[in-house]
Order: structure tokens, then sequence, then C-alpha cells
């Protein structure tokens, strides 16, 4: 039972070593310890009332805001003080208080509660010593680095920037030279276009000529079959036979459809022919071609067959194809295929090329031919120094937005650019590519997942970039796209140290550099301000 | 946890959408149901054969005689002590047994005797007890039973004549051709030949119904090679207009009329997603109905574990309130009246009326039954942290150093199936969790605990030991043809444990010891989940019901397979310490009875804001049928709460009796921390208000431990005469001295709670201001917390020192709140035990006080004498409510009296006596002068 005043006189030692007895009530700080005067009445931290000192750590709360039982847990909002000597001292809640764990180093929140602690502060100061000492020569050395990362970010800024002037005046001269060469080959194509052009033209009227040498040759036969009886006319009947010639296909070609085709007359001799060419042309088959049994409009049956598609080797339909085709072989279906697979492709199964009856077009002469190739040198030119233009572009673009990104007050990150740095797990390889995106890919086999791509700094507003957002990655079934959080901490090398999945794919990376090193305090001030006095 | 991320069954529909009731069977689609259906109210076919009368002293027995098919019935008629009666209806001489259901009943219910008052041709008339003038009047032609008070008609059963039994027989086309060849039934019924008269008109009835012998669900077939074997009976309530009870639905407390829609089911089902206020099924089933009016409460325990139906009809389910105001005052109106009628696919009826006659005496009667509440350990009714999942041991360790530098308490943080290796029950993955006792003890270094799953589908996998013991043993439920039963569950292909056999059980309890449950310790418990079972390839995404328990038929065990499962964990657990420390396990399925071996919790719910109104009726429900540890997912299962919500639900789940947060694997985090300092506070305040009143929830599951009284309760059970109260779910009592009117409104500023009782004062147990009882009261909220009031009359004690866990705390004082009633009287209980052993019952380890305020008095007396137990808690500080400034307080103990200080606020009439300090379990006597 804890009813008893719990005013209690307790022994601090000071780094020194020397120990030095102070009055006060348990679990007041002796900042604190000016308000609890003993023997005199207690006003409460608040104000709001005041009350006998034999009230304070009477395990009965009194004070509103809980100060006059900084030693019990009596009091809901309550605090009690760890000296913590030997290590750093705190403020736990004073619900706290002996409820049989062990929560200050020092063991004095638990003074009634049974729980066995251990004073362990003294070596949990070492630990701190340790590993604030090593944070220390960490962040020290991380710190050197970080002043080379700036130095480099610098002279990298510097160059990116010269590289930029240079680049844009480079850029200037190369526009300059593009216009000057397209203006060059302006001049050398225009001479070029009107020889080509004439040469054009006299072929053109050369084929007119042999084309209608032909026709008239054509239509000369064509009389000749159509006149059945040699008589020197074309008649009805005689052109009736040629049923290609019917105007309305679909019906019988009747006599008068056919006396109309002739210009309205029984019968035409030769000259009058001419006429009734022009309308019949076009549908007019010769008879010799009627004859070969070809039907060009005809495609072959294997052209309509598709193509076998690469994701399926083995269609299961293609040796009864080849079956049908060999109907009457009689081997064994794996020789056959097997000799199958030799053959050259059915090529020659596509129709014949319509009668070529135009000749190539003639070389060029020697003049127009050599205003050709000037004009070509001068587009090659051109084209050359185009090319060279955006390549310069493109270097600028990418210098631009290098510049664009915020690597930092003093460019620390900068080096981070175009780099990645992968973390292998048990299941998955992780690869961070800093300022661009975050993946994670299966360790034995399947494809890579976007983790997220770099959105902003996103640390809390005196240490934006201690922490940097990845977002919008491969959407997630029934959930969010994935995004990734990388914490960044100080370290002497550049390491992803670990990555979690804390929520359903937000997930979490860790990752040390030497640009979040601060300037540590100097290793001196260390071994000695780690205790309360 | 639930059904998601597998793609398998059709079951997964996207996530905006709710559950796919293609994948339930609908009354029309299940061939029983279906046909029991057709049957209307009329006429019933079966006589009572008078002459077969037997009366022994337990018992009457007497035969029915269907009168279309002459099958002969057996109807065994019991007077149970506590005011209750048995009607058990067997066939006379079955083909071969019909199936009745085991451990449901803690034991033989004992008899009292029944004695024949009158019989004549029409009938026999049985006295049920002269205490009350109850009879018990069997009607012969028709069949039909009243049980009668005086000259009023209690309940009346077969009074419809829906009576029906549908008798073993064998397969007439099978008998004639072995082969089964599927020959014209009809012609071959139509054509029987005369001398097999009996059940030639039956034939031509019955056997051209469809699926009788086989029936067809989506792609799955049921084999059903016992054929047609259902019953139903009808029960008239006259008088009576609120029926509650039958769970698990998610609809509203009062049950509603089924005319022209679905009856509601019951068969334990994993739905994904589940709708809200309807008559589905869900993932538990208790048989049970309570009827109640101003002046009686009734019950109905229609014990069948098989799939059941339930149709409510009601003669003034249509009117309005004018229109039966109008019968009122007219005196035209017929007496209200509501019809039930149960139908269960196999077994026998087998029906327990509980004649009350107050909610209280129902309770008691039906706790007689099937047991009351397990007395959960404290730890149990603190606050538990899920959520699936937490990702391994390093997540575990940061969520409980979270509650800690956020300053919430917690007592058990939960781990979902992840944790194990591949699905592999009672193993740990040994990336995530390589360590489990380390993480054990440093939970334990805190004085907190964890949950972890442990699921009934094992899986097929040479490679694990559970798995081969089990088939070397033995143990699988079989399928129809006698193999191993296999289905697909989160392991992938799984077995099923045969949980009905007592062998199995006991192996199965034999798994929890420390030395086979390899990295378990004492902090850790145990949950059972997806034990309807959930089956994902078979049908309604359970268990086939052809498949084999033993002899019997899963069709006759179905609702009762998740009630092994806990039965049989739990007693891991109790067993693992020695029988020495009560086991905490959660389970998903339930069955009447489960209440003996935990928690439950209403399934995979949503984040929205009315799944977190459907938890009240839905736990409301769970306790009027015995269940009192019920919970919802806080903060909602699917989906993501808004702030809002997750404060809302974090308030309500504060105030009911199983307090978790879980979360569906695909939601993003939320640890109460995470919504920003405002909301963290809020959601603090919360759980500290569940904290302090711990004292008080212990209290309350100690007596429904003992008395089998519900804690979360309907307010109609505390004031059964005010019908004000007797649809109301939207606010609840626990206890009978808080009220609780949770916010569940998005964006409220206020809400109208109704307090109950004439005369009757209630105190706002936030502001202490004091309201007039029978009155509805608009009462504005802020974000703060949800109104709660303390009911006048009451002392409730709380321990106001709030801790990182309730162990923490059990050497605490209290502090009394003494809410005065308008006569200035107060009672109230404290009961003091270790919090966690059987002891209190085995060694009567407790301190159980009685305190009284009553003539400016507050003293304690002890209410077991006999009982020891020794604890260091006292008592901090004494709040009286609706009190007058006293000259003086004085406190009596051991022959002295001691001036105390105290001080009043005029401005609410409260009265703080400072620090009195007695011990808690001392007699004292504190004077006001």
């Amino acid at each position: 039972m804890s009813r008893a005043c719990l005013l209690l006189a307790f022994s601090l030692y000071v780094s020194t070593g020397c120990a030095v007895e102070v009055q006060r009530p348990r679990g007041v700080p002796l900042t604190k310890r000016q308000f609890y005067e003993e023997n005199k009445p207690f006003t409460c931290l608040d104000g709001s009332r005041t009350i006998p000192f034999d009230r304070v750590n009477d395990d009965y709360c009194d004070c509103k805001d809980g100060s006059d039982e900084p030693g019990t847990a009596a009091c809901p909002n309550g605090s009690f003080h760890c000296t913590n000597a030997g290590y750093k001292p705190t403020f736990i809640p004073s619900s706290r208080i002996n409820d049989g764990i062990c929560d200050c180093c020092d063991t004095t929140d638990e003074y009634n509660s049974g729980a066995v602690c251990q004073n362990t502060c003294r070596e949990l100061g070492r630990q701190e010593r340790e590993a604030l000492q090593k944070q220390a020569e960490i962040a020290q050395e991380g710190f050197l680095l970080k002043q080379q990362l700036i130095q480099e970010a610098k002279r990298q800024q510097e160059e990116k920037q010269g590289k930029m002037t240079e680049l844009q005046n480079n850029r200037k001269t190369m526009e300059e030279k593009v216009e000057a060469l397209r203006t060059v080959k302006e001049v050398a194509e225009q001479p070029e276009k009107e020889a080509k052009e004439r040469h054009h033209k006299a072929w053109e009227e050369q084929k007119a000529i042999i084309r209608a040498e032909k026709d008239k040759a054509k239509m000369a036969e064509a009389f000749l079959e159509l006149d059945d009886d040699a008589d020197g006319f074309v008649s009805v009947a005689e052109l009736q036979s040629h049923s290609e010639l019917n105007p309305d296909s679909d019906e019988a070609f009747t006599e008068a459809e056919a006396q109309g085709l002739l210009g309205g007359v029984d019968k035409v001799d030769t000259s009058s022919f001419e006429t009734v060419w022009g309308n019949i042309k076009a549908k007019y088959v010769s008879e010799a071609q009627a004859d070969s049994g070809t039907a060009p409009t005809q495609p072959p049956a294997e052209e309509n067959r598709p193509p076998v598609r690469d994701n399926e080797p083995y269609p299961e339909d293609e040796p009864v194809d080849d079956e049908d085709e060999h109907d009457d072989e009689e081997e064994d279906e794996e020789d056959y295929n097997d000799e199958d697979d030799d053959k050259p492709p059915p090529s020659v199964r596509t129709p014949e090329k319509s009668e070529q009856d135009e000749e190539a077009m003639p070389p060029y002469d020697a003049e127009t031919q050599a205003l050709i190739d000037a004009a070509q040198k001068t587009r090659d030119d051109f084209d050359e120094a185009e090319r060279a233009l955006r390549e310069v572009d493109d270097q600028i673009k990418s210098i631009e937005k290098e510049l664009s990104f915020d690597f930092g007050p003093s460019g620390e990150f900068t080096y981070l650019y175009s780099q990645c740095y992968e973390l292998s797990t048990s299941e998955y390889i992780y690869k961070l590519c800093p300022f661009n995106r975050v993946s994670q890919k299966p360790k034995y086999g399947g494809s890579e997942t976007n983790l997220g791509s770099w959105g902003a700094w996103a640390g809390p507003e005196d240490a934006k970039h201690l922490v940097m957002k990845y977002e919008h990655g491969t959407g997630c079934w029934q959930g969010p796209n994935r995004s990734t959080t990388v914490k960044l901490t100080c370290g002497k090398e550049t390491v992803v140290m670990s990555t979690s999945e804390p929520s359903r794919c937000e997930y979490l990376m860790e990752f040390t550099t030497p640009a979040v090193c601060q300037k540590p305090p100097s290793l001196d001030s260390l071994q000695h301000g780690h205790t309360e006095l | 946890m639930g059904l998601l991320v597998l793609a398998c069954v059709s079951l997964f529909v996207t996530s905006s959408v709710a559950v796919d009731r293609g994948n339930f069977k609908t009354c029309d689609q299940s061939a029983f149901c279906k046909r029991q259906r057709a049957l209307k109210a009329g006429q019933s076919p079966y006589r009572a054969l008078l002459e077969t009368l037997e009366l022994s002293d337990s018992r009457v027995t007497l035969q029915l005689i269907n009168d279309n098919n002459k099958v002969r019935l057996l109807l065994e008629l019991y007077r149970l002590q506590g005011n209750m009666t048995r009607v058990k209806i067997n066939e006379l001489k079955p083909l071969k047994p019909r199936f009745e259901v085991p451990d449901v009943l803690v034991s033989d219910p004992p008899t009292e005797p029944l004695s024949l008052v009158s019989q004549d041709d029409n009938g026999v008339v049985l006295s049920l007890g002269a205490a009350r003038q109850q009879r018990l009047i069997v009607s012969a032609r028709p069949f039909r039973l009243d049980i009668v008070e005086g000259p009023e008609v209690l309940m009346s059963l077969n009074s419809r004549g829906l009576l029906a039994f549908e008798h073993l027989r064998v397969r007439k086309d099978t008998q004639a051709n072995p082969e089964g060849t599927e020959t014209k039934e009809n012609v071959d019924g139509a054509e029987e030949p005369v001398e097999v008269k009996e059940t030639a008109e039956e034939g031509a009835k019955d056997e051209d119904v469809d699926g009788m012998w086989e029936e067809t669900f989506k792609s799955h077939t049921d084999s059903k090679p016992n054929g047609p074997t259902s019953i139903s009976l009808d029960f008239s309530l006259p008088g009576v207009e609120h029926v509650y009870g039958i769970p698990e639905h998610a609809d509203n407390l009062k049950l509603k009329t089924t005319d022209g829609g679905e009856p509601y089911r019951l068969y334990n089902l994993d739905v994904f997603q589940y709708e809200l206020y309807n008559p589905m099924a869900l993932y538990g089933a208790v048989p049970v109905m309570l009827a109640h009016n101003a002046v009686r409460t009734m019950g109905l325990f229609w014990l069948n574990a098989a799939e059941t139906w339930v149709d409510i009809s009601s003669n003034t389910a249509g009117k309005t309130v004018f229109g039966k105001m109008l019968d009122y005052v007219q005196g035209a109106s017929e007496t209200p009246q509501t019809d039930v009628r149960w139908i269960s696919e196999s077994g026998i009826i087998d029906v327990f009326i509980m004649l009350g006659p107050t909610p209280s005496d129902v309770f008691a009667q039906y706790a007689s039954l099937t047991g009351t509440q397990s007395f959960p350990p404290i730890a149990a009714l603190a606050y538990h942290q899920c959520r699936w999942n937490y990702n391994d041991q390093e997540d575990v360790q940061a969520v409980d150093k979270g509650f800690d530098e956020h300053d919430i308490p917690y007592d058990f943080i939960w781990l979902d199936i992840e944790h194990t290796d591949g699905k592999r029950y009672f193993t740990w993955d040994p990336h995530k969790f390589p360590n489990p006792k380390d993480m054990l003890q440093n939970i334990k270094d805190k004085r907190r605990k964890m949950v972890a799953i442990v699921d009934p589908h094992i899986k097929v996998d040479s490679g694990y030991k559970i798995h081969n013991e089990i088939r070397n043993q033995n143990f699988y439920i079989k399928n129809k043809d006698g193999g191993d039963y296999e289905g697909w569950c989160w392991p992938g292909s799984a077995g099923y444990p045969d949980f009905t056999k007592v062998e199995m059980r006991d192996w199965w309890a034999s798994m929890f010891a420390y030395d086979q449950y390899e990295g378990s310790m004492e902090n850790l418990y145990t949950w059972n989940d997806m034990n309807e079972p959930s089956v994902f390839n078979g049908p309604e995404v359970t268990m086939h019901k052809d498949a084999k328990h033993g002899d019997w038929e899963h069709r006759d065990f179905h609702n009762l397979y998740g009630f092994y499962v806990q039965m049989a964990t739990a007693d891991g657990l109790i067993r693992r310490s020695g029988g020495v420390e009560r086991p905490f396990v959660l389970t998903r399925a339930f069955f009447a009875g489960s209440q003996r071996y935990g928690a439950v919790w209403t399934g995979d719910n949503a984040a929205e804001w009315d799944h977190l109104k459907i938890s009240i009726p839905m736990c409301l429900s769970l306790g009027l049928v015995g269940i009192s540890l019920c919970g919802a997912d806080v903060g909602g299962f699917f989906k993501t709460p808004s702030t809002e919500l997750l404060v809302r639900w974090y308030q309500t789940g504060a105030y009911q009796p199983f307090f978790r947060a879980h979360a569906h694997l695909d939601t993003p985090r939320r640890e109460p921390w995470l919504f920003g300092p405002e909301n963290t506070a809020l959601i603090r305040e919360a759980v500290r208000q569940r904290y302090t009143l711990l004292p008080y929830w212990y209290q309350q599951f100690y007596l429904a431990h003992t008395t089998g009284q519900p804690v979360m309760r309907p307010l109609w059970v505390e004031y059964p005469k005010d019908s004000a109260t007797f649809n109301m779910d939207d606010q609840f009592l626990i206890g009978k001295d808080l009220l609780v009117h949770p916010v569940t409104e998005e964006g409220a500023r206020g809400v109208t709670a109704y307090l109950p009782g004439h005369g009757e004062v209630w105190y706002d147990a936030h502001t202490f201001q004091k309201h007039n009882g029978a009155q509805s009261l608009y009462i504005p909220v802020t974000m703060s917390s949800i109104p709660v009031f303390q009911r006048g009359g009451s002392i409730i004690p709380r321990k106001l020192r709030v801790r990182r866990s309730s162990s923490c705390m059990e050497s605490d004082p209290y502090t009394l709140y003494v809410a005065l009633s308008p006569q200035r009287t107060a009672e109230g209980e404290l009961y003091i035990d270790d919090g966690h052993t059987f002891n209190f019952n085995t060694k009567k380890e407790f301190v159980h006080r009685s305190l009284t305020f009553a003539n400016n008095v507050l003293s304690s007396r002890n209410l077991c004498p006999e009982c020891r137990f020794s604890s260091p808690a006292w008592i901090e500080k004494v709040v009286i409510l609706g009190s007058s400034n006293p000259r003086k307080v004085n406190l009596k103990m051991d022959g002295k009296e001691t001036a105390l200080e105290f001080e009043f606020d005029a401005s609410v009439s409260v009265l703080t006596v400072r620090k009195p300090g007695m011990s808690a379990g001392a007699d004292w006597m504190l004077q006001l002068l």
C-alpha cells in the first residue's frame, strides 16, 4: 500500500562521481525544485489551488494539472522525472510509476511494485556515448565526404553551366549554319527540279505515243477477233459473243444492248469501230487470254491462309493441309513433313504480273544528273547540320532537366543523379534510382514492378531533404498505386539499408548517404555532456 | 480476416460492390425450404393417437399419425425445471436413427413431474405445475399443442397445421433398379400396386418433387443418399408483436415479418462483403428466438444444427400505428399475434419452450440449458489491436512502441494468417517471425498479450506435421465416397479435421501444449477464423452437405462445426496451463452454447457508417441468446474509414463487449496515431474511457458467467413494460446501469437519446448532469465523446489510473461513482479476483461486495463470506452524483470513525469524498451527516 507521504531524499551522482544530496519530492526535476518547499503549502503549478505540503505525493490527485503527485500514479496527466544519473534524464507519464515495468534506467519509477529492476543507466550511458561517438565519427567522415560532394557538385554545376553556355553558343553557330545550308540546298534544288521535270515531261510524251500505238494495234486485233465472219464488219451478234461486254452484267446480253454499244447501228466497219472500242476496251477480254483459262482475279487458295504466328510454334493444322495437297502420296507423315520443311515456299503461285507494256524511263541525261548530284550533296550537308543541331538541343534539354532538380541546398545530392542502388532481400531485388524511380524485381524470375517515380522531397519543413517520395507506381489490385517513401540518414556510404511495406503497396526504404550528414559537435563535448548535472 | 486476394471462385467482385447474392441460396433454391414453404397453413394431416399416451413421472409420450401417409411419429413432452417445456417429435420407427444434436446442452435438463389433469376423446390436459396454473393441452384431431396460463394462451404449436415431418424412405427407383437409371418416377408412383396403399398416396404426391434425392446449386451437386428428411413446425404467439434473436443476421434487433420475402436463414456461411438489413445467413447460427410483450417474455430454442429457415408473420405487421390505435379505441381489434415457422433440413424436432415470464427468467432458463458466457480474463475485455497483417516481428515491436509513445493503452496485439509458414497453422513464417518467443517475451515484459490465428483448414502437405497426424489418425472429414474431404482455402488444397469426434478434439487440444505449439508462450492466445467451415470452392463457399462425419452427414452437423472448433481450442488453452488459466478464443462461426468457449465477432464488415450502426443490433441479438462477448471490427474490415468514422467507431467500440480494431490487408495502416494529434487524442480518450470502466465490465461478465444475463442489453430487457423501447437498437445498456447512445451519423451535431424509466433519473457520465427518465432527449455532441448515462440508483466502480495495459492496473485503487435515485438510494457491486485463473471458481478466490447507499450511508457488505482473496486495491475516491452538501463525512471501519475531507460542486450536485482509503475487500460504512 502506498498511501504514505513519499517525500524522499535521494542521492544523485554527478559525473565527477561525488555524491550530493538534494532534497526534493520524488519525481520532481531539479528545475522545479523551488516549487516544492518542504513544510510550506504547495500551490499547484497551474495555480488552481493550494494544498498542505503533506498532500504532495500522498497518492491522491488534488491538482488538475497533476503537479501535486509527481512521484505517484495518482494523477492521470502527471509526469515523473527520472534523473537517470549516468544517462539521459527523462520524464515518463506518471501512469508508468509502479506498473511493474522498468522504465527509468535508474529504477526510480518502480519503488513499490515488486518489479525487480536493474540500474542500467551507466551501461546505457556507455552505450549511448559509444553510439554517439560512432555516429559522430560517421557524421564527421560523412560530413567531409559531403563537402567533397558539394565541391564536386559545384564543379559539375559549373561544368554543366559552362557546357550549357558553350552548347548555346555552338547552337547559335549551328543554327546559322543550318540556315545557310538550307539556302544553298534550295538554290541547288531549283535547277535540279526544272531539269527533272523536263526529262519527265519528255518521257511522258514519249509514253503517250507508244500507248496510242499499242491501243490501235489492240483495237485492230480486237476487230479481227470480233469479226468472226471476217466480213469487215463487227455485228451485233458478233459483239454479243463477248459476254463480258454486257453493260448490266447480271442479266442477258441483249441485242439492244449490243446495238447500243455499236452506237445504234447493226454493224460497224473498221473506221467506225474506233468509237465503239472506246466504249468497250475497258471490259474487253482478248479471246487468246480467255482461252488460257487463268482467272487473274482469283488468287490461289493458299494466299488466304493466315501466316503462322510466332507464338504458335506448332500449329496443329499444318500437317493436315499438307496431306490434302498431297493426297495420293503414301509416304510416312513424319518423313513427309521433314521433307516439306526443306521445300522452298510456294511463291510461284502468285498471279502473273499484268503485262508490262511500258518500258522503263530512260536515264537522265548527263547534264540533269550533274544537277541532281549537286543538289543531293547540298541536301546531305543540310541534313547533317540539322542533325548536329538536334543533338545539341537534346544535350541542352538534358542539362536543363538536371539543373532543374532540387539537389539540396548545396547540391549535395547531385551525385545521386542517374545512379541506381540495389538491395537484395530474400525474395526481391529492390532498386532505387534517385530522382528517377524505385522498382522491385523478384529474385527468381518475374517482371519488374514500378514502386513509384520521383515525386518530391517530403521531409518535415525544417528537414525537407531527409525524405524522398516516389509516387504513381504500378497499381495494386483493389488498392492504390504503389508508392515509396525513402528516408535518408547520414552514412559514409551510399546504400539502401532496408525496405519494408508497412501498408499494402506503400513502401518504405532506408537509405544512407553522406549528403545528409551534419557537422557533428566536437567529440570532446560528447565525453562529458551527458549527465544531468 | 476474410476472403480476398485469392483468384478463386466467382465470389470476387470489386470492392465497391456488396455481397454477390448469386453465390448463396434463396429459399426457392434450397429444395427442402421450397418444398416446405409450398405447404400453406390449413388443416394438419396429423392426429394424436390418444390411446398411445404414456405418462411417466418426467415425461409424456404419445404417437402422432399422418393421415395422408400413415407414417407415425412419436411425441415426447417434458416439463423442465425452471419453467420450461420440451417438445420432441421423431419418427416412431425411422428406417435408421435420425440425428439428434449432441454436446450443446450442458446436461440432460432436469425434469419436473407432469400430471394429467383431464382426458377425453378430443385431447389431454396436462398440468405444468400448480404454482402458475399452467397447462399443456394436447388436441387430438388435428394434432395441436397449446400452453396456457390461467385463461390465457401463451403459445400454440401446429395451430396453423405446418407440422411436416419428411420420414426416411427407400428410394423407389434404386430399389427397382439398383443401378439407379432414371426411370419415370411419376409413372412408377402412380402405378404402385394397391397393397402398399399406405405409401401410395405419398408416392404420388411426394416423389415427383424435384431435389428430394439430389439437388444442384451452381456447379455443385448434393447427392442426398437419405432422400428428403426435412422437418417443420409452426408456433403461434398470441399477444406478441415483438420477436428477437435467431442470430446471425445483419439486420435490426426486432425481427421483421418474412411474408412475401425470404425467411431468416440459419446456415453458417463465409459471406464475402455481406449486405445489411436482410435475412441472409451469416457466419453463425443460434436457433433461439425471444418473444416479448409488456407482460411477458418467452423463448423458443429449436435444437437443430442443420440448415434452418425461419418464417415470421404477424397479424399487425401491415397496420399503421394509427390503425392499431383505431382498433384499440373501437375495441374491434383481434389480439395481435406473431406466427413463427421453423424449417430444418434434417434431424428431429426438439424444442425448448422457455416460459419466462421476465426477460431475466428467460436468460436464466436458456443458460440452464446451454450454459453461460465463459468468464474471460480481464485483459480480453480491454483493447485489442489487430490488422491483417502485422508484417513481422519488427512491425509488432514498432506498433507496441507506438502505443507507448502515444500513451494509448492496449492489451492484445493480433497476428492474422500471414504470420504462419505458408498458412500452416501452429507454425511461424521463418523469415518474418524467426523468434516468436523473443517477440512474445517483449510483449510480456510490457504486461501485454498476443493472439495468433489458428484456422481449422489444414494444408494438405506431407511435410506438415499437423496434416500428417490428422491423416494418419483418420481424423479428417470424409467426402461422400469415403476419401479425405479436400477443399480450397487459404493454404490451397486443405483438409478439414472432424471436430465432431471427441478423439479429434482431444488431439487438437493437445496441440496447444507449449512443447507442441512451437514458439508459443502463456501470453499467446488463439483466434479461430473460417470455421463455418469456409471452403472457397465448395457450394455456397462451404462444405458439401454429403461429406461424412462418421455415419452422419455434414448436413446434420453443419451449424455445429465452428462451435466444436472453438470448444477444442479453448480446451487446448486450458490444458496447456494445467487447468489453471482461463482461455481466450475468438471465433467467427458459432452455435447455441458457443458462449461457453469465448468471444465472437461479427465477421468481415466494412468501413461504412451503416456497418457501425448495425454493430449494435448484431451484438444485442447475440447477447439475447447467451453470447455476450461480442464485438465488431473497429474501423471496419474492408475499405478505409474516414477519420471521423474511425473516431466514432472507437467511441462506440469502447462501449461494446469485445473491443478490437481490425483492418484488411489492402487498406492503408490505421494505428490510432496516424491521423494527426487531434484524432490521436480523441481515440486515446475513447480507449481510456474503456480502461477506467474495466472493473464494471469485468463485474458484468462475472454476472453473465454466473447468471446468464447478457452484458450488452436492449433497453426493453430492463424496461419490459415500456413499449417505446421495444424497437430500439440505436442505443443500449451495459448491465443495467450504463446507457450508451453511440453517434453513428456522419457530421452529427447531436443525437436524440431515450432515457427510460418513469420516476427514474440518469446522469450524464461525462458532465454529471441529471436528466429525468421516460423522455427523449436531444443531446448536442462534439467529436470528443458519445453520450453515456449512469442510471440513478446505481454504483459503478472505476479505475481512473489508466495504464499501459489492464494487468498494469490490477492493484490500482477504485473510485466509486454513486448515482443517487430520486429516493436518494443506490446499489452496486464490486467484484475482484486475480483476473486470469479459474481460482475464483475452484478456490473461491475472489472479493464480491455489495455496495449500498441508503439513509445517507454508503456501505460495503460481503456477498461471499466464505471467499478469500486479498487484493491490494483500495478506494481512493467516492463520487456521489445528485448529492446534497453534507456537513461532515465520516468513515466507520474496524470500529473506528474517521472524518474525511470532501468537496461539493453545487452546480451539478456532486460530492467528492477525498481519499477514504479503505481496502476494497473490507467492511466499511461512509456516513454523510
